[in-house]
Order: structure tokens, then sequence, then C-alpha cells
């Protein structure tokens, strides 16, 4: 992979001057990401490389298990969350997802998937280094970004998880605010799910594209160009209406955005 | 509710774009009003964090809390039952309103009342339920159930609501003024809480310290459920015990802050027992035991015998809200509702009383408000008596 060369010098350095700097991470890739927005997981990887810590991607590694788990089956989801035990080595290295909503399901649901089971101890301790990947970027690596993009009007959805459960929206939307040349506009009501709900838009189409519309209706009232989130099921849901409509905003992951923003391309 | 009937209500919800901007109206304004009381937000997540830690200490010892709240309220007077499922919880309120003789009961809000289906299993066995928090009174009177745990009426618009008024309440006139229509709910609510020989409530949180039971709301008629009545039943889920007085204040604070934006909301009810009786009786007292009601407020009068009577009546089919707001008899004379009172050989407190019972009804007659309290309630409302009411916070009924 290649590494911008502007940045390398400053990278090595800080590295050493942070002692918190981990060395080295792995990287969840989340289905979502490898399914549907491969190129946010590849900025999300170049991006924490370009700090100077090297990624490690296991392989064998595939769901976190949250569909089944929060459909209401645990032996399922624990069949394939086990999975996720063994794909990656049990060290110290922090397991950086990113995304808020496999983030939250590894690090909140996985001790209690795994109580009274062989692997509690093993799932406790792949929850306690479970982090976000905005969180890890900017609280872990403390990164700064210099923004090298046109002038840019965006507006940035939480998602559920990444709110509720994982805290982590000030962490991304710091990362946005460092970017000089990007106005972060917020959505009037941001607090709101935007309809996907994992299995929810599934089972409740009705009710999710209600939800889906009002969100783009949100999102249009900012007069943003770009929508940004930290969750690619959100960005899936949104995206999908707002090309249905044949409205000129585009979505996207934060990895990618920054990428975009910081490599210059 | 079948899936195929949930599938249908949410496409009728759906294609409602008056229902939609009802919600997204009060949604909106109520997060902004919590907003506004939580503006800090270190201080916030604190709060909540306080909130947690004291709530997972009761889920820690939830079986002794429960015990030393069943101890604490059975010593202060208050009797408690358990129930196993909502049928058995069912089955116990209808028998101590069928061992009070009452057919006719009034409620304050309860969101666990709702979940065990106690309307309609009283109805079904011939008592009359009113809901009288006025979100409740709303979608009782069209036949709704709440689509919000702390505002049930939230899907409703003032013009609704006075389409429901004018259509379901008789004689009420069709008025879009929120006074007005607070006027009308006032003053057929007055009646049902003078006649209802039972009244049933949530709790927000038992203290079992002190075995005490805490209610909280803005409007007046959940106090009004709770004391004017002469049984208060008050239904309650397990995980509202908490085990400190003290552990209130920052529940409270988190309660309405998150709940309807408040700082504090214009009732807190600490329920700790029964009306004590008099210590030492006066002749008065004793002639009128305290559990049988009889407010001569003119034009609103129901004595328990005049209500039983009408109840029995009631009881052999269903109560439609015509019942409800058929004018109230003409008040009988005192000496047939009340034999007992005209042998009583005097109404004033003997010497020795407690004077406690001049405020608690046991003497027969209207306790005298303070005029100020009287002036100002009967401005406001056109109604005699005094009592907390819909919006009108400042008179308690214990207030002069």
């Amino acid at each position: 992979m290649r590494r911008p060369r502007g940045r390398q010098r400053t990278a090595f350095p800080r590295k050493d001057q942070n002692p918190l700097k981990p060395n080295p991470v792995y990287f969840f890739g989340t289905c979502l990401i490898e399914s549907f927005f491969p190129r946010a997981g590849e900025a999300a990887i170049r991006l924490i490389e370009r700090e100077g810590v090297p990624v490690r991607f296991p392989a064998g590694q595939s769901c976190c298990g949250q569909p089944a788990y929060n459909s209401g089956y645990p032996d399922d989801a624990r069949a394939v969350a086990r999975q996720q035990l063994r794909a990656f080595p049990d060290d110290e290295a922090p397991i950086v997802v990113p995304s808020g909503s496999c983030a939250g399901m590894m690090k909140h649901h996985y001790p209690g998937l795994f109580a009274g089971e062989p692997d509690q101890a093993l799932a406790e301790r792949f929850a306690g280094r479970v982090v976000e990947w905005s969180e890890f970027m900017a609280a872990r690596l403390g990164v700064e970004l210099e923004d090298r993009g046109a002038p840019l009007k965006v507006t940035w959805h939480s998602s559920c998880h990444a709110m509720r459960e994982m805290n982590v929206i000030a962490h991304s939307k710091g990362l946005i605010r460092q970017l000089s040349r990007v106005e972060l506009v917020e959505l009037a009501r941001e607090r709101e799910c935007c309809g996907f709900g994992g299995t929810f838009a599934v089972k409740h189409p009705a009710i999710s594209g209600a939800l889906v519309t009002d969100k783009v209706d949100d999102i249009r009232a900012t007069g943003a160009e770009r929508v940004i989130a930290g969750d690619c099921g959100c960005l899936l849901n949104i995206t999908g209406a707002i090309a249905h409509r044949g409205l000129p905003i585009r979505g996207q992951h934060l990895a990618e955005f920054i990428w975009e923003r910081t490599h210059g391309s | 509710m079948g899936p195929e009937e949930f599938d249908r209500n949410v496409e009728l919800a759906l294609a409602d774009a008056q229902l939609r901007r009802n919600f997204a109206f009060a949604m909106g304004s109520f997060i902004a009003r919590r907003q506004a009381v939580f503006s800090d937000a270190a201080q916030t997540e604190r709060l909540r964090g306080q909130g947690q830690a004291l709530k997972r200490r009761v889920l820690s010892r939830l079986p002794e809390l429960l015990e030393e709240l069943e101890a604490n309220c059975t010593r202060n007077g208050i009797q408690v039952h358990w129930a196993e499922t909502p049928a058995v919880a069912n089955r116990l309120v209808l028998d101590i309103i069928e061992r009070h003789a009452a057919t006719r009961v009034v409620k304050g809000k309860s969101m666990v009342s709702e979940e065990m289906h106690l309307n309609a299993f009283l109805e079904k066995h011939g008592v009359e339920v009113v809901e009288t928090d006025l979100g409740e009174f709303i979608i009782q009177l069209n036949g709704e159930t709440p689509s919000h745990i702390i505002v049930p009426a939230i899907h409703k618009n003032k013009q609704q609501i006075a389409r429901i008024f004018h259509e379901k309440v008789p004689g009420a006139p069709y008025t879009e003024e929120v006074e007005e229509l607070n006027a009308i709910a006032r003053a057929t609510l007055r009646r049902k809480f003078a006649e209802a020989g039972v009244g049933i409530s949530g709790v927000n949180f038992a203290v079992a310290e002190t075995g005490t039971l805490c209610l909280v709301e803005n409007e007046g008629n959940g106090r009004m459920c709770t004391t004017l009545p002469p049984v208060h039943i008050a239904v309650m889920g397990l995980e509202k015990v908490v085990e400190k007085l003290a552990d209130l204040p920052p529940l409270l604070r988190l309660l309405t802050g998150s709940a309807t934006g408040q700082f504090i909301t214009t009732y807190v009810n600490l329920i700790s027992s029964p009306r004590r009786a008099c210590a030492r009786p006066c002749s008065a007292c004793a002639a009128a035991p305290a559990s049988t009601t009889a407010r001569s407020t003119p034009g609103s009068a129901a004595t328990p015998t005049a209500s039983s009577t009408r109840g029995r009546s009631a009881r052999s089919s269903t109560p439609r809200f015509s019942d409800w707001t058929r004018p109230a008899p003409s008040p009988r004379p005192r000496a047939s509702a009340a034999p007992a009172r005209r042998s009583a050989p005097s109404r004033s407190p003997s010497p020795g009383c407690c004077g406690a019972c001049a405020t608690r009804r046991c003497h027969r007659r209207p306790r005298a408000p303070c005029p100020a309290t009287a002036a100002a309630a009967a401005e406001r409302s056109g109604w005699p008596g005094q009592g907390g009411g819909i919006s009108t916070p400042t008179r308690g009924s214990t207030a002069c």
C-alpha cells in the first residue's frame, strides 16, 4: 500500500512521542463495508497506517453476529461471534472497527452473549480491546488533519449505536471540524434514527421508509452537498433513498471522506 | 394483534398526514424542552450515571428491598398485594373494588394498568372506569389506547380534541380554546371524582426505607384520584422500588427532565399512609367513619349510597360515557343522605380532638377553604369546590 510522501516524515516521530500509540492494531472490516463500501475500509486502514501504526487484517473474520443477535437467535449469534474470537489473535492490540454498530455489538454485547460459556473470559478480553475507528483516530492517535480539498458544505448523520451505545459522536465530528475548508451543518433532528435499524428495515419496510424520508428531508434542508456518517448501514439506507429521489447529495463514510480530503486526490 | 393487523395499522397511520404532523410537532417540542433543562452535558452525564447506579443497586437487592417496602408500607397502614401475572393483578384490583361495593372508579395515569388491560377487565365486570389524566381522558372518550407513555394523546391536535369533546361530551360546545377545552374536561371530571368509590393510580417510585409511594403529575387529577375516593389502589411494577427517600431527588430530576422537559412536575405526591384516624375522636368523628365520605358541595355531591345505587344499575350493562355525564341527581336532603349526622350532637370538634379531622371530611360538613382560595377557584372554573384541577396547579386540595 502506497503511503503519502508528505506525511511520512511526521508520522514516525509522532509515533515515538506518543507512548499510547499501539503497535500493531487489528482491523475488523464489517460485512457492509466488505460488500458495499470497500473504499471506506481501505481508507480507514490507510489513515491508521499513515500515522505510523501497522494494521493487521486477520483473515477468517466475518460478521459480528448482530443480525442474529437482534433477531432473537443468541445461539446462532454466538456461533458467528465465536468465529471472530478465534480469528483475532488473543493479545493486547486494539481491534479497530469502522462502525459504531458492529463495535457496539462486540464491545457491549459479547460479554453477555458468552456469559457462562467456555469462551467467556476470551469474549471479555476481546470486548475490552474493541474501539470504534473515529474514537481510535481522535482519542488514541490524536491525529491532526490537513485539509487539501476545495471548500465544501457537509452534514453529519449520527448512527444510533455510535451515539447511544459507543458515545463516539464527539470524536467523529471533531475529525470533520479539523478540516479547515469543510463547513459542517448539523441536522435539525440529529438524534432521530434513519430507519435502517439492521433487520428493522426488512421487517418493517413501511415505517423504515417513512423514517428515511424524514431523514433525507432533514439532510436536504441543511443545503449540504454531502452527508457523512460513521456507519455503512445508515449510509446504505440514506443514499438509497437519496438516489431514489434523484437528489444531488452524496453519502460517504467518514474514513473515505477524510482520506479524500487529506490525501489530495 | 396479528402481523396483518399491525401492518394495516401501520399503513393507515403512515397515510395520515395530520397524525404525522402532530407527532413531529409534539416530539420536536419535547426534545427542545429536554435539551433546555439538560443544557450542561457533563452534569447530565453525571446525573445519569448517578441514576444508573441507584437503579443497579436496586436491581442487585431487589427481593430484599421489595420485602422492606412491604414491611414499611404495612406498618404505615397500606395493604400490599402481590401478583405474578396481569390476570392475578386484575383480579386483586376487582376484589378490592367489590369488597368496598364500589362501581365507579377514577384512574390517574398508570401505564402498568394499560399493560394489564385493567380498564377492559373492570368494565367487563360492570365497573365504570374513568381516566382522569387529561390525555387519557381524551383517548378514552374516543375509544383509543395511549400513543405515548407520558403524553397519551400526543397524536391529537387541539382541533381533533375539540371535535372529540363536542361529539362525546353531552352539551359541550365546539371550541378550540385550550382553556375552554380544559374547563369542559374539568367540569366532567369533577363529578367523577366526587362519585368514585375507588381511585386507582400508578407509582413512579416506591421508597422501601419509608414505605412511601411517589407519584409525579402536572394536572392535579392524580392527586384527586388518590385523595378524594375513600379507597386508593396503587398499581406498580416491581422495578419501581428505590432504596431511600434520599434517592428520589436525582431520579426525579432525571425523570421529569427527560419526560417533559421540566425541572420538577407541578405536583409531586408522596403517599405514606391512608388517612390517619383521629387518636381521640370527637363525637362527630365517631359518628361518621372517615371512609364514608359525604361532601356537600352543591350541585356535585354524591353520597356513597347514591353512587352505589346507581352503580348497581350500571353493573348490568357496559357503562357508556353518556352515563357518566348524565346530570347529577339533585343533592338529596342532608338528613336522608346521612341520618347519622343528624344524631351527631355537634359539628365542631370536641375538646381533645386532634383537629386534623377537620381537614379530612369526617365532620360531614364542607371544609371551609380560606376566602382567597375559594374566590380564586370560583373565578377560574365557576366550580364552587376546591382542589387541584387541570392546568390550574396553584390550588392544592390541602392548600389552605
